[in-house]
């Protein structure tokens, strides 16, 4: 006969199988759809590149090598890759400006929305979500209407007299970043919208109470409350916009590259796979760098308020 | 029923069932986006009682990617000619021998025997073309037919110009215009090339695929541009002009491929036939607006492409054409470094 501790022991192990069991199907899928393919790319990487595109089951370090250094095609000079770097700072520029533009616009927003009264507060939460029935192509093909030279905001200047020929706007970085603004508003407004929502405004009163003028109020109250949301909502916003690549491809005309398109030239037209997947998972560590940094700062702010 | 007779049944069920589906037949087409003529397809499909499938591709490069990895389920697919050798060498494609199929003889001669399949032992004629520069007369009156209007774009232009990122053709453009030869390893003339490409481009507003519609509006007045386009474009303009630059311009010729894993290899030889015939071909050409290297096809185009300059080549310029090689893999990586150069 088994003792009570071998009929413990045995449940334990019962337990802990089940548990193997049940987080099976996600442990399935992390593997296949995020590990497995991280991994294809990271090996790609350090391989030697196929003379039309594809790989050699050959190991060089060549692709690492040049992400950030260039190998003069005339002198043959090892020098830092000028062209990658400054396609890199590229990315990471506009994404950045496009995370504050989208804070300048999608804070004043959330916190109109917030102040509503309950009822109308669904309809304004309704607004906002309406842009993402439509495609994002459709919606920057929209943008690209609005602002060409023979557009509507060209037509209107001209026609008011203000301007007498039509301000160039599409194929610039303002277009980029006008296009990338719109797209990805809604995804700072909404996180900001959610812990808004959640502010006791008695708190705001309060502060009123006690002679804070209207900006003291919203720089030691409102925003110290609402941090979260905004950088849950920075994240959301620069993560998609380092990455962007619809967007800069039809506003900004192409003439300029974008981390998305260096990567994609080096699968097409480039036939440099390995340095593809090298620069790819560049982007990744830059993401995770910049995540790293946001968690911190929110980590020692906590400590702070505890 | 004993389980013997269920068993033979459905095997023959089954059977029949396969026989059937053989007869009906499928062919699966794998082609550039917008470029087959829908007419021309039922056509086909009556014909031969053959229901075709047609799926789309954006670049070489993803063509071969793509039918490199296998089982993709395509028949035929249409690669330019640049591509084709490699294609060939990677034993992608099945020797169909178009050379001595029954429609053969309407090839038109110089397409007949080309470098990139000599004796057409794989291809088969889909469409031909050049590439040159497109301009809006009512912008630039000057004379047009030089790579300058990208390269050294004058003033009236400055800042209009539009350039279609082929990284091969536009620098092959570029290294016509340096007086050099395509595939050059001349590192003197490729130096020469970088440098005129990255002081040309602050002239250039955009570098883009979608000149029809872009042209067609007046945010380009000049573009590099496929002579199909161009076509489209003076059609909707008659302001837009085509000009075959004097320093030599690119030829191209994309070419029905059957390929190596395809199920239904006799409907493809087929199709490959059937696109030798100077009617089909003048159907398909009526569609995509190139012309399609069949002889006797002209007469059955459309009234507006029979004497467009941009489809019939003008006799004085016809010896300045050249048709593209796809270059060795070393150079091929200076002109990719050379791109992201210009593109930084």
């Amino acid at each position: 006969m088994a003792t009570a501790e071998e009929i413990a022991r045995a449940a334990d192990r019962r337990d802990i199988r089940n548990r193997w069991y049940l987080s099976a199907p996600a442990l399935l899928t992390i593997f296949f759809a995020a590990v497995g393919p991280l991994a294809i790319v990271l090996v790609y990487s350090f391989l030697t590149p196929g003379s039309y595109g594809d790989v050699k089951w050959q190991f060089s370090p060549e692709a690492w090598v040049s992400v950030l250094f260039e190998r003069d095609i005339f002198d043959d000079t090892l020098s830092l890759a000028g062209a990658h770097i400054s396609i890199f700072w590229r990315s990471v520029k506009l994404a950045i400006i496009t995370t504050l533009i989208t804070l300048a616009l999608g804070f004043p927003t959330a916190y109109f929305m917030a102040t509503r009264s309950e009822k109308t507060r669904d309809l304004w939460l309704f607004l906002i979500t309406i842009p993402f029935w439509t495609n994002l192509l459709i919606r920057t093909f929209a943008v690209l209407q609005i602002i060409r030279n023979e557009g509507i905001v060209n037509t209107v200047l001209m026609k008011l007299g203000i301007v007498s020929a039509p301000i160039q706007i599409l194929y610039t970085d303002v277009a980029i970043l006008i296009g990338m603004a719109y797209v990805y508003l809604p995804l700072m407004v909404l996180p900001v919208y959610a812990s808004m929502e959640k502010l006791d405004f008695r708190l705001v009163e309060a502060g009123y109470d006690l002679y804070a003028s209207r900006w003291q109020v919203l720089r030691r109250i409102i925003f110290p409350l609402v941090k979260p949301g905004v950088i849950a909502g920075s994240i959301l916003v620069f993560i998609p916009a380092i990455g962007a690549y619809v967007t800069p491809s039809v506003l900004g005309g192409g003439k300029n590259m974008m981390l998305s398109n260096l990567i994609e030239l080096q699968f097409g037209q480039g036939r440099n796979w390995p340095l593809g997947s090298a620069l790819s998972i560049t982007v990744m560590l830059i993401v995770m760098v910049a995540l790293l940094v946001y968690v911190r700062n929110a980590g020692s702010q906590e400590v702070r308020h505890g | 029923m004993n389980w013997k007779t269920t068993a033979t049944a459905v095997g023959l069920a089954l059977l029949a069932s396969s026989g059937l589906a053989h007869a009906e037949g499928a062919l699966n087409i794998y082609n550039w986006g917008n470029y087959i003529s829908p007419d021309m397809i039922k056509k086909f499909e009556k014909q031969y009682n053959v229901k075709v499938t047609v799926t789309d591709y954006d670049s070489n490069d993803t063509a071969l990617a793509k039918v490199r990895q296998g089982g993709t389920g395509f028949d035929i697919a249409i690669p330019s000619q640049t591509f084709i050798p490699i294609w060939i060498k990677e034993g992608l494609i099945q020797e169909t021998d178009p050379g001595k199929m029954e429609n053969f003889k309407n090839v038109a001669p110089e397409w007949a025997n080309p470098d990139f399949d000599p004796g057409r032992k794989y291809t088969v004629p889909w469409a031909w073309g050049t590439i040159g520069v497109v301009v809006n007369t009512d912008a630039y009156k000057g004379p047009a037919n030089s790579w300058g209007i990208i390269f050294d774009t004058p003033d009236e232009l400055k800042g209009k110009v539009n350039v279609v990122p082929e990284m091969n053709d536009v620098i092959f453009a570029a290294i016509k215009y340096a007086g050099g030869q395509q595939c050059t390893e001349d590192k003197a003339v490729l130096k020469k090339v970088r440098d005129m490409l990255v002081a040309a481009k602050p002239n250039w507003i955009a570098m883009e695929y979608n000149t029809i519609e872009k042209m067609g509006a007046g945010d380009f007045k000049a573009t590099s541009d496929w002579n199909g386009s161009a076509l489209r474009q003076r059609l909707a303009n008659p302001a837009i002009h085509y000009n075959y630059p004097k320093e030599g311009y690119g030829l191209w010729s994309d070419n029905v491929v059957v390929l190596k894993e395809a199920k239904n290899v006799e409907n493809a030889k087929l199709f490959q036939n059937f696109m030798m015939d100077p009617e089909n071909a003048a159907l398909n050409s009526a569609f995509h607006r190139y012309a399609n290297g069949i002889a006797g096809s002209e007469k059955f185009m459309p009234a507006d492409m029979k004497d467009a300059p941009e489809v019939n080549i003008p006799a004085d310029v016809k010896s300045l054409g050249e048709l593209q090689r796809l270059c060795s893999p070393e150079i091929q990586e200076i002109y990719s470094k050379i791109w992201t150069e210009l593109q930084k």
